[in-house]
């Protein structure tokens, strides 16, 4: 059975079809990126996946079960099975690092507060952080604050993480540390939807890389196949404007 | 290697600097000297000078009746500090209510913004007195009856309408990621105020609240229409007594012995704050 399977995906903001009859399953430990042009819908995907945004059609299954079951619902374990990072960090600029690593597993999930620290050094610890446990946010390079949220959504033991485009507010020099914590995630076995630009790193680290149009997944392949031998005229237009920027 | 001595600075130098540094201040503090001087000289020299003195300056009047009208400001200062924080718990739970969604809340939103509309559109003092009169005349068994207490209540009323909108500015301007990532940990909409949002919010809206605090200062003299006997009011009792207003001014002294450092204090708050944001943007 699969990690998560999206069954007819339909969604709309207001009149707009953002996501349209999407079908598209993960098997667990496999790595999927997501590419595409701005606006076709990665964002929104991934969000619909953990249960940011309300979809308007289709089915989405953690296992099986569907996100709007109530063992999910009652109980918050969707958001401690599924941890998502965001392009802009987003982590809480009044907290310092260990409270915004410790505050889901402990007010969320009852983890008593030695524990849930302890854990969070431990990630610390392995993620070249340790230093930082008590700097706040804006005391910290964009880099740092970018494995900080890495770290923040790994706190609770998720099986699932969704990345989304966590390297584009960085500079060049700072992608490199936090791609290198996603490949040892996936070493380690971690299911992983990840939407970026960064051909290269998808091309390293996908096990398939499916391409997103308005709304459509139109093309799906390891990316091998994918990257080198498109099918879809679109992807290959689209595949063509990255190689022009010089992104790949 | 050619070792040069600093120099001293030449007496040209010197002089500029002078010019550049002092003589402006000089000027300043001339121009203010001269322009006072002949303020003064004008009203002092005026045909009516001695009767605005007699009426309004009269030191003797002032001093024989300056420890009532401290007792009464000791009671508008009571009055403010009690209604500052009445009022900023009260606008804060009228702003969460307010920021609520879901079917689940709506009566408490409704509420808040009903409650917002009508208290900012009614005059203060049209409170003051429908409360401080009013209640009081219902006599209902069991409830206060005091007009001090019925006064404040419209004033905390009044001013917590004001103070919810501040706080709910605050809790707007702070970024949509910030709500995301709350929710995608799972914080429920009460966590994710407490832990994420509020703390923010609140930090980001002092000196707006500051602000309020210092125009409630003066605002608490309007319990003197009810006849609480605070500062104004004692004032107005020797005035009606004697025909003489130096009992206002002493009031008057009184009230900007507390609001000028209160105004000074919310100022350096603000510029602290807006300091501190500049360096987080960068
Ligand atoms: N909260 C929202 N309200 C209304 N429209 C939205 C909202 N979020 C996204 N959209 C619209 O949905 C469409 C898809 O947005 P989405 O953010 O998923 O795109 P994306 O593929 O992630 O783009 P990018 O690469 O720029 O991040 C866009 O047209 C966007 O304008
Ligand atoms: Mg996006």
């Amino acid at each position: 059975m699969a990690k998560i399977t999206i069954q007819n995906l339909t969604k709309y903001f207001g009149e707009k079809l953002v996501l349209d009859n999407v079908s598209l399953s993960i098997e667990e430990h496999e790595v999927v990126c997501l590419i595409g042009a701005s606006g076709s819908g990665k964002s929104t995907l991934l969000r619909c996946i953990n249960d940011l945004v309300e979809f308007d059609k289709g089915i989405i299954e953690l296992d099986g079960v569907s996100i709007h079951d109530d063992k999910f619902y009652k109980t918050n374990e969707l958001y401690k099975r599924i941890g998502i990072v965001f392009q802009s960090y987003n982590l809480f600029a009044h907290m310092n690092v260990i409270k915004n690593i410790t505050l889901a597993p402990r007010y969320v999930h009852n983890v008593p507060k030695a524990e849930a620290e302890a854990y969070a050094m431990e990630l610390l610890n392995l993620f070249e952080l340790d230093g930082y446990a008590k700097s706040y946010p804006e005391q910290l390079s964009g880099g740092q604050q970018q494995r900080v949220a890495i770290i923040r959504a790994m706190a609770t033991r998720p099986d699932v993480l969704l990345l989304d485009e966590i390297t584009a507010a960085l500079d060049p020099e700072l992608i490199g540390g936090v791609l290198s914590i996603v490949k040892d995630l996936r070493e380690n076995g971690m299911t992983m939807v990840i939407v970026s630009h960064e051909m290269g790193f998808a091309r390293d680290v996908a096990d398939r890389v499916c391409f997103l149009d308005q709304g459509k997944i139109i093309e799906s392949a390891p990316p091998e196949n994918l990257f080198s031998n498109p099918e879809n005229p679109r992807t290959r237009q689209f595949l063509q404007r990255i190689i022009e920027a010089g992104r790949m | 290697m050619i070792s040069q001595k600093p120099s001293q600075p030449s007496s040209g130098r010197r002089n500029r600097k002078f010019r550049e540094k002092y003589l402006p201040t000089i000027i300043s503090i001339l121009s203010v000297i001269v322009i006072f001087w002949a303020i003064r000289s004008a009203v002092i020299n005026a045909e009516q000078w001695p009767r605005i003195k007699a009426q309004f300056f009269d030191i003797s009047a002032i001093i024989e009746v300056f420890p009532k009208v401290l007792r009464g400001f000791g009671l508008n200062m009571l009055v403010w500090v009690i209604s500052i924080a009445s009022i900023a718990l009260w606008a804060l739970v009228l702003a969460i209510f307010r920021s609520f969604s879901g079917a689940w809340f709506a009566p408490l939103k409704i509420f808040s913004i009903v409650y917002i509309d009508l208290l900012r559109g009614l005059p203060t003092l049209l409170l003051v007195l429908l409360f401080g009169f009013g209640i009081p005349a219902l006599r209902i068994p069991g409830l206060p009856h005091h007009s001090v207490f019925w006064g404040g209540i419209a004033i905390v009323m009044a001013y917590s309408a004001y103070a919810a909108e501040v706080y709910r500015s605050g809790m707007e301007a702070i970024h949509d990621g910030q709500r995301a990532a709350a929710k995608s940990l799972g914080l429920s909409q009460m966590q994710a105020l407490r832990f994420a949002i509020l703390p923010q919010a609140i930090r980001n809206v002092v000196p707006s609240l500051l602000n309020l605090a210092v125009a409630l200062q003066k605002d608490v003299a309007l319990l003197s229409v009810l006849g609480v006997r605070d500062a104004v009011r004692e004032a107005q009792i020797y005035t009606a007594r004697t025909f003489n207003y130096s009992s206002l001014i002493a009031a008057a002294l009184l009230f900007l012995v507390a609001t000028i450092p209160m105004a000074r204090f919310a100022d350096y708050v603000t510029r602290k704050d807006q300091e501190r944001r500049l360096q987080i943007t960068r």
